[in-house]
């Protein structure tokens, strides 16, 4: 006798159902398109625009929006839509190095506190040791000391994500160690690093990737917060904290200066968030039900 | 049985329908049904056969959106309710008509005493009574259902309770307003034999003393040979055969039915004797194993002894079922042989070997011998994995070739009796029989010598658990397995096991052949539990039968 297993339709390609899903939820495609623009635009910043942004013309000092200078200058006559955009290239870097950095530490962590229950504790102590430092404080702290470089900052900022990402993983871990398909697999003679890697890390991949967008967008606040604060990269370097600081004298003459890199700011972060909440609403087995549908 | 007046539930031609995408148009096509004062209808049929969607539409409860009721009659004592609005529904529901449910831990709220959640209902229904009135009628339906103490009873919390304690509280509510109709939803399923044959007992007591009529619903033809009046058998959302118990069982019309009949486990002792030398391959001495809740005061901390000295030994080609309820140890049993929990003390030894302290890189010289097969065949597999990765995962870890594994894998799949085309597939493609299949196709990957399946057959349809109980058989007499076989089910561990080992509470009160432990038993226990099979009327006269 043979059993006759009922054919769904063929296994369609991940890229083609990924699409599909994108096409089909509306809040994911318009955070989707929104963020790519804003990133392509921070990307090719060089090709859009032909001016310096750190090139000072007095002569040009908080002019408004013309065909030369899109969006206006600054008090120092800088352009403002290059200052913006070179601005949003920072953002978006470092946001990108702190959400990498501290996903792969904190799955690391996560990976070892849930799995092995010797190491739980020790671990998830240090992890509340690090949750109970300020983050921004600690950012102030770091910058202070080691200078406004690229690797302090996403050091700094990174470090206080650590221990949220910790505790997602080890609870996914926690819940798939016990699952009997991973008992079967160490009855086969599996090594605890194949359990690991073969049946524990795929789950943990989708709640990780909801969680890093949320750390993009913390990351390029608090870059904005410390720009803002004179703390972060010096003034040469264009960051959309320090622009807004910077025009915060001439809000009255010349407001363009804080409205324009801030409706970027805000439109930079609602579409990471909206983008991570679709996300989670279609990763998240346990909302995802809930949610529409 | 009454003579026929007015019905209390009348179905005619009831269709509900599927949304558009499934694989069958209705869910319940075309039932008619009546249910008289007194009388118990039972709807039997295997998952997916419409039984709980027939029961939902009668309770107005079919989930919105997803299934519509399309078109025939409910008639609730005379009473059309087909249409009636969800106001007017509730307002019957716990009064005129009540539900008992499969899983009664679920069914009651965890934070509420079980006398305040009876008390509830009179809350709604007959809120003239005050507290004292409430108060005297809980503790009546609790003496009723025969709860033992029922002052000190009501006011404990569900988690305090046994299963069959919860599911009588259960009875009790779904009784408190006297209602015409109770509908129970596969009520005994999640309860071990013994308090099961005490709720179906206590049901068929209480409607003499209600009046209330019954539809049951249940996949089991001993439990409808034990308490039904009229029988109905439902296969893909259609009736197949109706009418009176003692007809259906003893004379059935339909091949469905008597296929199913025939798939009932019925104290046939299925296991061919095994063959030439018997040397022992796994046994255990004196297995203890203590757990300890953890608590910071030494005073709190209970002591629970899983395994109390268990010693037992199985030989080749031999299969020996573990028989128990739950809590009686036989699971920790079987992962202790499986090394996936760590005795606190005693001895297993693997061909005289002793391997019971083995960490797990020691062990792993030993696992290919020993290969489990768990209960849940939805979550023993990876879900992102296709089956043919998952498979060859065991014998890789042994450096084993591509192309031998391949071809065992072929081998073992066809021997299971699958496609080979099942390897590029993943799990959730499978029905829970080929999924098990394929869990045995897996441990046998790995060559064992012996099989420890955990309630292998539990989760299944009877008829799917006829063919995997003789796909065991047929693989331990070809490979000369051995079988650690660990059921809670007396029925099927008669069927495939040559001895059986029968546990309480963390020890062997009996071990015997099969024949023996069925026929003579000699544990006050193991009496008790063969009592408690239903349907041991059906039994006996199957066994006259064939005398």
């Amino acid at each position: 006798m043979t059993m006759t297993v009922a054919l769904s339709p063929p296994p369609r390609s991940r890229l083609r159902a990924a699409a599909r899903v994108v096409l089909h939820d509306r809040v994911m495609l318009w955070s989707l398109l929104l963020l790519l623009l804003l990133i392509a635009v921070s990307v090719f910043a060089p090709l859009l625009t032909a001016h310096d942004p750190a090139i000072l013309s007095p002569r040009d000092r908080l002019k408004g929006v013309s065909a030369a200078h899109w969006l206006g200058t600054d008090s120092l006559g800088r352009d403002l839509f290059a200052r913006i955009i070179y601005g949003g290239r920072l953002s978006i870097t470092l946001a990108v190095l702190v959400s990498v950095s501290s996903v792969i530490v904190g799955l690391l962590f996560g990976l070892v506190a849930g799995f092995f229950r010797r190491l739980d504790a020790p671990i998830m102590r240090l992890m509340d040791g690090i949750m109970a430092i300020p983050g921004l404080l600690l950012a102030i702290a770091m910058v202070a000391l080691g200078g406004a470089q690229i690797s302090t900052m996403v050091l700094a900022i990174a470090i206080p994500e650590v221990p949220r990402i910790a505790r997602l993983v080890r609870s996914v871990v926690l819940s798939v160690r016990e699952e009997p398909y991973v008992e079967a697999s160490f009855g086969m003679g599996s090594s605890t690093l194949r359990v690991l890697v073969w049946h524990i890390l795929p789950s943990t991949i989708n709640p990780l990737v909801v969680q890093a967008t949320f750390v993009c967008a913390a990351a390029i606040l608090t870059e904005a917060v410390l720009g803002f604060l004179g703390l972060g990269f010096p003034p040469e370097v264009p960051s959309l904290g320090s622009i807004i600081a910077e025009g915060r004298p001439y809000f009255q003459r010349a407001p363009w200066i804080i409205l324009f890199p801030g409706t970027f700011l805000a439109l930079l972060i609602l579409a990471i968030n909206m983008f991570g909440d679709a996300l989670r609403d279609r990763l998240d087995p346990r909302l995802a039900r809930k949610g529409r549908n | 049985m009454t003579t026929c007046t007015t019905p209390i539930l009348e179905v005619r031609h009831l269709h509900v329908r599927l949304p558009g995408t499934s694989d069958r148009t209705y869910a319940a096509q075309d039932i008619s049904l009546t249910v008289a004062p007194k009388e118990i209808v039972c709807i039997v049929g295997e998952s997916g056969s419409g039984k709980s969607v027939t029961a939902g539409a009668v309770m107005g409860l079919l989930p919105p959106g997803v299934l519509t009721l399309e078109s025939g009659q409910i008639l609730l004592e005379g009473r059309d309710i087909t249409h009636s609005t969800r106001g007017q529904l509730r307002a019957l529901r716990g009064d005129r008509m009540a539900m008992i449910f499969q899983e009664p831990m679920t069914a009651l709220n965890p934070l509420m005493r079980v006398g305040d959640q009876i008390a509830e209902v009179f809350e709604f229904h007959q809120p003239s009574l005050n507290a004292a009135q409430v108060a005297e009628r809980v503790l009546a339906l609790l003496v009723d259902v025969k709860l033992p103490s029922p002052q000190t009873l009501r006011s404990a919390f569900p988690h305090q309770l046994s299963g069959g304690q919860r599911q009588r509280v259960m009875i009790a509510m779904a009784l408190a307003m006297k209602p015409a109709l109770i509908i129970a939803d596969e009520p005994t399923t999640a309860l071990d034999v013994t308090s099961q044959a005490q709720v179906l007992r206590l049901l068929d007591e209480l409607r003499d003393k209600h009046d209330n009529g019954v539809l049951f619903i249940t996949h089991d033809f001993d439990v409808v040979a034990e308490i039904a009046d009229r029988v109905i058998v439902m296969q893909h959302g259609r009736i197949v055969e109706s009418g009176s118990a003692a007809e259906v069982l003893r004379n059935p019309q339909q091949p469905y039915t008597k296929k199913l009949l025939a798939a009932v486990p019925r104290g046939d002792f299925g296991a061919r004797p095994q063959d030439g030398a018997t040397d022992t391959v796994l046994s255990v001495k004196d297995l203890r194993v203590r757990y300890e809740t953890a608590s910071f005061f030494a005073s709190r901390r209970r002591v629970v002894n899983a395994l109390g000295g268990v010693t037992l030994s199985l030989a080749r080609g031999e299969t020996l079922g573990i028989v128990g309820e739950s809590g009686s140890g036989k699971t920790t049993l079987g992962r202790c042989l499986a090394h996936m929990a760590a005795p606190t003390s005693g001895q297993i030894l693997l061909d005289g070997i002793d391997v019971t302290h083995l960490n797990r890189s020691q062990w792993r010289a030993h696992c290919k011998r020993v290969q489990m097969i768990f209960q849940d065949p939805y979550r023993s597999f990876n879900p992102r994995m296709k089956i043919g990765t998952s498979l060859a995962e065991g014998p890789m870890n042994y450096g084993e070739s591509r192309e031998a594994v391949q071809a065992r894998m072929l081998r073992m799949l066809a021997l299971v009796q699958l496609d080979a085309s099942a390897l590029d597939r993943f799990p959730h493609e499978f029905s829970g029989g080929q999924r098990q299949r394929l869990s045995i196709a897996r441990a046998l990957m790995m060559e064992p010598e012996v099989l420890i399946a955990d309630e292998a057959v539990s989760a299944l349809d009877v008829s799917v658990q006829a063919q995997i109980l003789d796909l065991l058989e047929e693989i331990r007499e070809r490979l000369g397995l051995s079988i650690v076989f660990i059921t809670h089910d007396l029925r099927v561990a008669a069927r495939l096991c040559h001895r059986i080992a029968v546990m309480q509470q963390g020890v062997v009160v009996e071990l015997g052949t099969a024949r023996q432990v069925f026929e003579h038993p000699s544990a006050t226990y193991t009496r008790e539990l063969l009592a408690a099979i239903p349907g041991k009327k059906a039994h006996a006269e199957a066994l006259e039968a064939v005398a």
